[in-house]
Formats: C-alpha cells, sequence, structure tokens
C-alpha cells in the first residue's frame, strides 16, 4: 500500500488525473447504472400499469345488467390497448357479485390479503411466466342485481422489461459520452496546465548563467508561487554575488597602499648606507607592518559578517555575553596596554534576535576604532531602553570633527560602503550588521567629552521564545 | 419413396368439389413421404388435404427420409384438441395449421407454443407474427361470389353498400337468395363476421338487410360457392378467396369480387406446440414456407392469392391496398373467443336469422 502511495506520488500528473478519472467513471458509471436501471423499471412499471388500468376501466365500463344478469361484450379497445405492449400474453378475469367468474380465465386468482392489492395492481403469475395484475371494481346497485363486478386484466412482462433495459441502455450511451468528453477535456487541462512549467523550465535553461534577474511573474497564480521563490532566492544569491564583488575589490584596494608603502620603505632601507636612519625605517617598516596586520584583520572580520548576514540563522543573543566576550578576550591589553578598559554591563539580560559571531565582530571593530582614536578611558556595554537593545563602546575622547561625523553618518545612511579609511572599515562593518539584522549603527557624542558607538536593536521581550 | 397422392392441386380441387366431399369436423388422414421414415412429422391443420397436400410434398422434396402424417380437422375441434393436449401435457400434433386465427391467439396466450426465430420469421411483417409462437403463412381475401349468367353486370355490387342497395328494394329479386357462413357452425365465417363488426358500421345495417331479405347462412366454403354457381344463391357474401378462385378455374359460372371499401385478409396461421416431439422439422417446414420456394407453391395452391396481387384477370380484382384489411395477430382476437362477448353476439346473430 505505501509502496503504491510511493509509486503514484512519484508518477506523472498525467498518470495521476487518468487515476481520478478511471475511479470516478468506473464508480460513477456503475451508481448511474444502477439508479438508471431502478428509474427505467419503475417507469416501464407505472407506464404499462396505466395501460391495465385503462384496459379494465374500459371492460369495467363496458358491462351492463339485462334480466338481472351482467352482460359483457368485452371492448376491443381494451385489448388492443393491451396489445400495445405486443409481445404480451393477456390474461383476464370477470368476477360477479357471488364471486362466481363470469368470463375469462379461472386461472387467475386474487391475493387474499388485501394488503398485496396495492393501488389496485398485484403481482401474479400467468401460464408460468411473471404477470402483474389491475382490479377495477364496480359497484352495481340495480333493483335486480346489487353487489361488485370485479375486473381483473393483467399482461406479462416483457414490453416492462424491454422498455427498463431500453432506458438503462440509453442512459449508459448517455454515460459514455460524457465520459469521453471528460477524458478528451482532462486531457487538455492537463496540458494547458503543464504548459506554463515547460515554458518556465524552457526559459531557464536558455538563460546566461551570470543572469540573476527575476523571472517573468505573469504565469497562473498557482505556479506563480514557485516562480517568487526561485526569484527569492536568485536575488539572495545577486547580493552574496555583489558582496563577493565589492568585498574583492575593497580589498584589493585597501591591500594595494599599504604594501606599495611597505615596498618603497623596504627599497629606502636597502639603499640606506647610514644605520641610524636604518633603524628609523625598521620602526616605520614594523608600524606598517602592524597596521596591515590590522586592515587583514578587518576585512576578514567584514567578509564574516558579509557571509553570515544573509545565511545565518538567528537566534535569541544576550548582547551582555557579547561584550563580555570581547572584553575578556583581552586583545586591547596586549596592543594598547596603555589604555584603560572597563565593562559596564547591568544584571538583566538585554536579548536580541541576531547572530552572536557577527555581533562580536562588529564590537571588536568599534572597539578598535575607540583605542585607536579615542582618548582612555574606554567602556564597553549594553543596555536596554525600553524597547531598543544596544551594545556600545563609549570613550573619553571627543570623536571625529563634528564634519567628518555627519559625513560618516550620511554615507552609511545612504547605504554606500567606506573605502576611504581603516576607521571607516571598521565602522562600515558595524553598519553592515546592524543593518542585517534590522537594527542601526548610532554614533554620537554623549557629553562635551565623551563619544559613544552603539549597535541599536529591537529588544526580544523578556520570556518570549 | 412413394407419394401418395400425386396429384396436381387443380385437379385435386376438381375432383374435390365435383364429387362435394365437403370440409367437415371428422378427421381424415394422408401421409407422405415413405412408408419406413426415420423421422414422422405429425401436421394438423383445417385446410384441406387435397389443397394443403402439394405444398407438403415440394417440401418432402428436400428432406429424404421424412414422413409427413397429415390430420384435416375442423377448426373448432382442432382448436379444442389442441388446448386440451395442452393442459394435459400430452404430446399431440408437432405443427398446427389453422384458419380460425383468433383461437390460435388463445393458444398461444394460453402458453401452448413453442418459440422459434430465424431469419425469415423476421421478415415477416408485424401483424403476421406474434411472441415468435405464432406465424401467418398464407393470405386469403373474403370476397363476394355472384352467378354470372343471372346477376347482371349492373348488379354486381362493388362494395358492402352496392349490396344493400341491391337488397333495400322490398320487391327485389334478391331476397332470400343471398347466401352466408353460418357463423355459429364455422369458425370462419364467425372470424369474418367479428372482424367486419370492427371494421365499419356498414355490418350492422347489412346484418339486418340480411335478415330483412330472408338471407341464407349455411356451412362451408363449398356448399355455399357451388349453390351459387348452380343458381340457387345469386350472391354469397364473406366467402374464403382461395376456395372460390380454385373453383372458378373449373367452373366459369361465378364471378368474384372483392370489396372495394374493404377486403378483409385471412392469414391461416402456424403454431409448433409446446409438446411437440420434433420441433426442429417443424421449424424447418416453417422456414420452408417463409422461403421463396414455399411462397411458390402457396401461391400454386392459390393460398397467396393471385387476386391481391395481379392487376388483370377477373373483373373488380385490381384493389387499392389500402383497402386491404389483415386479420393481423394480435391478442385483441381474443376478445373474439370470451364466452360471453361470443355469446352476445350470437345472440345478435340468431335474432337476424331466426333460422331455417
Amino acid at each position: 500500500m505505501t509502496d503504491l502511495i510511493r509509486r503514484l506520488a512519484s508518477s506523472s500528473l498525467t498518470a495521476r488525473v487518468a487515476f481520478g478519472i478511471a475511479f470516478l467513471l468506473i464508480s460513477g458509471g456503475v451508481i448511474v447504472s444502477i439508479a438508471a436501471f431502478a428509474y427505467g423499471r419503475e417507469a416501464a412499471r407505472s407506464a404499462y400499469d396505466r395501460l391495465l388500468l385503462g384496459a379494465a376501466t374500459g371492460i369495467a365500463s363496458s358491462i351492463t345488467v339485462q334480466d338481472g344478469r351482467p352482460v359483457i361484450e368485452l371492448p376491443v379497445s381494451a385489448f388492443e390497448l393491451l396489445a400495445l405492449a405486443p409481445d404480451d400474453r393477456i390474461g383476464y378475469r370477470i368476477i360477479g357479485v357471488e364471486g362466481e367468474t363470469l368470463t375469462g380465465y379461472d386461472e387467475i386468482t386474487l391475493p387474499t390479503g388485501r394488503r398485496d392489492i396495492r393501488g389496485g395492481f398485484f403481482d401474479g403469475a400467468f401460464f408460468g411466466e411473471q404477470a402483474r395484475f389491475a382490479v377495477v371494481s364496480r359497484r352495481f346497485a340495480e333493483r335486480t342485481l346489487n353487489g361488485t363486478v370485479k375486473v381483473v386484466v393483467g399482461q406479462t412482462l416483457r414490453a416492462r422489461n424491454e422498455m427498463a433495459y431500453d432506458i438503462t441502455r440509453k442512459a449508459l450511451y448517455v454515460l459514455a459520452a460524457s465520459g469521453l468528453a471528460m477524458v478528451l477535456l482532462s486531457v487538455v487541462v492537463v496540458r494547458s496546465v503543464l504548459q506554463p512549467l515547460e515554458r518556465i523550465a524552457g526559459g531557464l535553461t536558455a538563460r546566461d548563467p551570470h543572469d540573476l534577474t527575476p523571472l517573468d511573474t505573469s504565469v497562473p497564480r498557482e505556479t506563480a508561487v514557485m516562480i517568487n521563490a526561485l526569484n527569492g532566492f536568485m536575488a539572495r544569491l545577486d547580493r552574496q554575488m555583489n558582496s563577493m564583488r565589492h568585498l574583492i575589490s575593497d580589498t584589493a584596494h585597501q591591500l594595494r597602499t599599504p604594501v606599495a608603502a611597505l615596498r618603497a620603505q623596504a627599497e629606502l632601507f636597502t639603499d640606506e648606507p647610514e644605520l641610524a636612519r636604518k633603524e628609523k625605517i625598521v620602526e616605520r617598516i614594523q608600524a606598517r607592518t602592524a597596521s596591515l596586520g590590522r586592515l587583514l584583520d578587518q576585512l576578514l572580520s567584514q567578509a564574516l559578517v558579509i557571509h553570515r548576514g544573509d545565511s545565518a540563522r538567528r537566534e535569541r543573543v544576550d548582547l551582555r555575553d557579547i561584550a563580555l566576550d570581547v572584553f575578556e578576550e583581552g586583545d586591547h591589553a596586549v596592543l594598547n596596554p596603555e589604555f584603560d578598559v572597563i565593562l559596564d554591563i547591568g544584571e538583566d539580560p538585554v536579548e536580541v534576535l541576531a547572530d552572536a559571531q557577527s555581533l562580536k565582530e562588529a564590537l571588536k571593530n568599534l572597539l578598535n576604532n575607540a583605542l585607536r582614536y579615542g582618548r582612555s578611558p574606554v567602556r564597553i556595554g549594553a543596555s536596554l531602553e525600553g524597547e531598543r537593545a544596544s551594545i556600545w563602546v563609549e570613550d573619553a575622547g571627543g570623536g571625529p570633527v563634528d564634519g567628518v561625523l555627519a559625513e560618516l553618518g550620511s554615507r552609511f545612511n545612504k547605504g554606500a560602503r567606506s573605502r576611504q579609511s581603516s576607521s571607516g572599515l571598521g565602522l562600515a562593518i558595524a553598519h553592515s550588521v546592524a543593518h542585517s539584522f534590522d537594527g542601526e549603527l548610532l554614533l554620537e557624542k554623549t557629553t562635551s567629552n565623551s563619544f559613544r558607538a552603539a549597535l541599536v536593536f529591537a529588544a526580544l521581550p523578556e520570556g518570549r521564545t | 419413396m412413394k407419394l401418395v397422392p400425386v396429384l396436381k392441386c387443380l385437379a385435386a380441387l376438381a375432383v374435390l368439389f365435383t364429387t362435394g366431399r365437403a370440409v367437415s369436423a371428422q378427421e381424415l388422414v394422408e401421409v407422405f413421404g415413405p412408408q419406413t421414415p426415420n423421422r414422422v412429422l405429425v401436421l394438423r391443420s383445417t385446410t384441406d388435404i387435397a389443397i394443403f397436400g402439394p405444398v407438403v410434398e415440394s417440401f418432402l422434396r428436400t428432406r429424404p427420409g421424412l414422413q409427413v402424417r397429415y390430420e384435416q380437422w375442423g377448426s373448432n375441434e382442432l382448436y379444442r384438441l389442441t388446448r386440451r393436449e395442452c393442459r394435459d401435457g400430452v404430446a399431440g400434433a408437432d405443427i398446427v395449421i389453422s384458419s380460425g386465427v383468433h383461437q390460435m391467439v388463445q393458444l398461444v396466450n394460453e402458453a401452448c407454443a413453442a418459440s422459434y426465430r430465424s431469419r425469415l420469421t423476421e421478415q415477416l411483417p408485424e401483424a403476421l407474427r406474434w411472441r415468435d409462437e405464432l406465424w401467418g403463412i398464407t393470405r386469403e381475401p373474403a370476397v363476394i361470389v355472384y352467378n354470372r349468367q343471372l346477376v347482371p353486370v349492373e348488379d354486381i355490387p362493388q362494395t358492402r353498400f352496392d349490396l344493400l342497395d341491391l337488397l333495400r328494394p322490398s320487391g327485389t329479386p334478391y331476397a332470400g337468395r343471398v347466401a352466408t357462413y353460418d357463423i355459429e357452425q364455422s369458425g370462419l365465417g364467425y372470424l369474418f363476421a367479428f372482424a367486419d363488426a370492427q371494421e365499419a358500421t356498414t355490418f350492422g345495417a347489412l346484418q339486418e338487410s340480411f335478415g330483412r331479405s330472408q338471407a341464407i347462412s349455411t356451412c362451408c366454403s363449398v356448399d355455399i360457392i357451388r349453390g351459387v354457381a348452380e343458381g340457387r344463391y345469386l350472391i354469397a357474401y364473406n366467402v374464403l378467396g382461395s376456395y372460390a378462385q380454385g373453383y372458378q378455374l373449373n367452373d366459369d359460372r361465378i364471378g368474384i369480387v372483392l370489396p372495394s371499401d374493404y377486403t378483409l385478409v385471412l392469414s391461416r396461421t402456424f403454431m409448433i406446440p409446446k409438446q411437440a416431439q420434433n420441433q426442429a422439422e417443424a421449424a424447418a417446414f416453417l422456414d420452408y414456407l417463409l422461403s421463396s420456394e414455399g411462397t411458390l407453391a402457396l401461391r400454386t395452391a392459390l393460398l397467396i392469392s393471385p387476386l391481391l396481387e395481379t392487376e388483370e384477370g377477373n373483373e373488380g380484382e385490381a384493389l387499392s391496398s389500402t383497402a386491404l384489411r389483415p386479420i393481423g395477430l394480435s391478442p385483441a382476437l381474443m376478445v373474439a373467443l370470451d364466452a360471453l362477448t361470443r355469446e352476445t353476439f350470437l345472440r345478435r346473430w340468431r335474432s337476424t336469422f331466426p333460422g331455417p
């Protein structure tokens, strides 16, 4: 059974429709045949019952009374009426007042039970053949004759059965014709349903491999679901491709200058005869190398963020954990021992839906910026303000001059990526992360001598999972 | 193989009519075919042996080794015998052929017949078969016969109305000289009279007219026809055309008219009784009668009347086919046999012909 279902699931749509139609036709055919036969029998019965009744009434009304005796001259018309069922035998019996047979077949007996004569008709047999009889009573109230004369007229069932079969047969013809029409119609419908799919498949096959533009959505509503999903998928792919392209060009651009500077210093070192100056050059090379290392770190984290932004699962993250992790990694203590870094977190969880790894990278970048450009002490922390959860880095400096700050803000709001400096790159990473999780990057002077860079997200209501 | 009697149909008729051997109720038996047969077919018929014999002989020519025992019966006796055998379940005849069509219909209605179907029976018109158990095999018109010498040409009745007009004047020379069947004695006469009564109201007037002019009702076609030829009667009404024509071939004193208002056409009916011992041969005989050879033999025996087909020959023969009223095989004929109906009908008849 399960095997059958599995096979059915992978079978073609045409086969499924054919199976459905066949099932419908067979079950419908059986039901209609039975119904048609029942109807045909009923129709034939009532039609020929009327003939019987008509004949019996005709005979009954032809009875007259002469000299106290019923006189009967059978009307030929009554028998001609019965002869409308041309091949059926006719039985009749006229029963007098005393229950004696006046004329006709003694063999015909009335059923004894009153209930057996339903509506003036009863079923019986006539010379070994099944027959149906009608009974009509005629009351006489003459001086010489008082009582009821009964006329029984019957007929064998050949014409009735013939008519019933005929009706059934015709109903089956109609059924067969409509079944054929259904089959043809379903073939047409299946064809027309599958046509859009074939068109889509053809369009996809013929497509340029780099073409990720959306497909035409002017397709039937049912297939539009698939097309929309496909378009969404392609858009994501397109975004990732674009990010990669930007990353590569950014990286190339960012690396070219420091590498060129290093090479220039190295050449200077070779050409410099004086030892004291050589040492200075070595110091410069060291500084350059350190800065190149930082730059590479940032580029890698940006690549990580871009990669995770679209693909990482969002999960419940406590921003305090992020701040704590970054603080405890303690890179700052090694690289910038002169700075005082303080962790500032509360007791209540600050939860958002995001990706911990991305947040960590963003926070690290903000911390690095603060350590490079700001003043000690630097505080990092997470806090909840109403429905807004934020994770931030604050230093005691004045931040960039106003113009630069405004410029930075406007640039990020337009979604452009910084190529200018490594600080810009760090902010770009933070901005990307904020953007990926529906948040924003806020850069502001909180007091006259403190500057805060914060990632603000919609807080997750407490207790919700 | 010895064929008994080797007589031509017409010669047989001549012998029959001149010797005055009338159709009667008692049984005549003739055996056709080999004396030591391997199969025997019992055929009971109301038709004279002399007329139907040649048809049987022509059939036997195609069935070597078959013997046919031909029994000739009066229609009422044949009906009673067949009915009794049917009710008692006794095997009697293999074939019953009768001109008492209403009686045969009754027998079939009482489930006394065996059913048979073949290509030939299906080609018969609806009116000439019933239930595939009863078949009409002959076509014989009911005609008016008149004496050629004694009835002036202008008096020859072409329709029943002419006959009425002829009988109407009080001093009519036809008073007491018109003959018809005694329908109490003749099953065929009763059938014709009954069919007449169904067919037109003319019959009531005619019956009354017969009574007033003291028409003669008597038995049997042959007697009536001979009476006309000899001048005892001037006109005979409702005589079976096949007998009249057979007689006319030897004795041209009589003339034949097919009434042009309508002409009843009788088909003798063929039935295979349920208890028949030899149903296969009986069916073969039926197929033979319906085949072209059988039809030809029946035509030669005048049982399929040439009067109904030719345009030339005897005057008054040409008749539009709409005037032909075949007595169809239908259960409606049972009315004719109903005891009370028959009694009522005969009572009216008796009041017209008070008897000799």
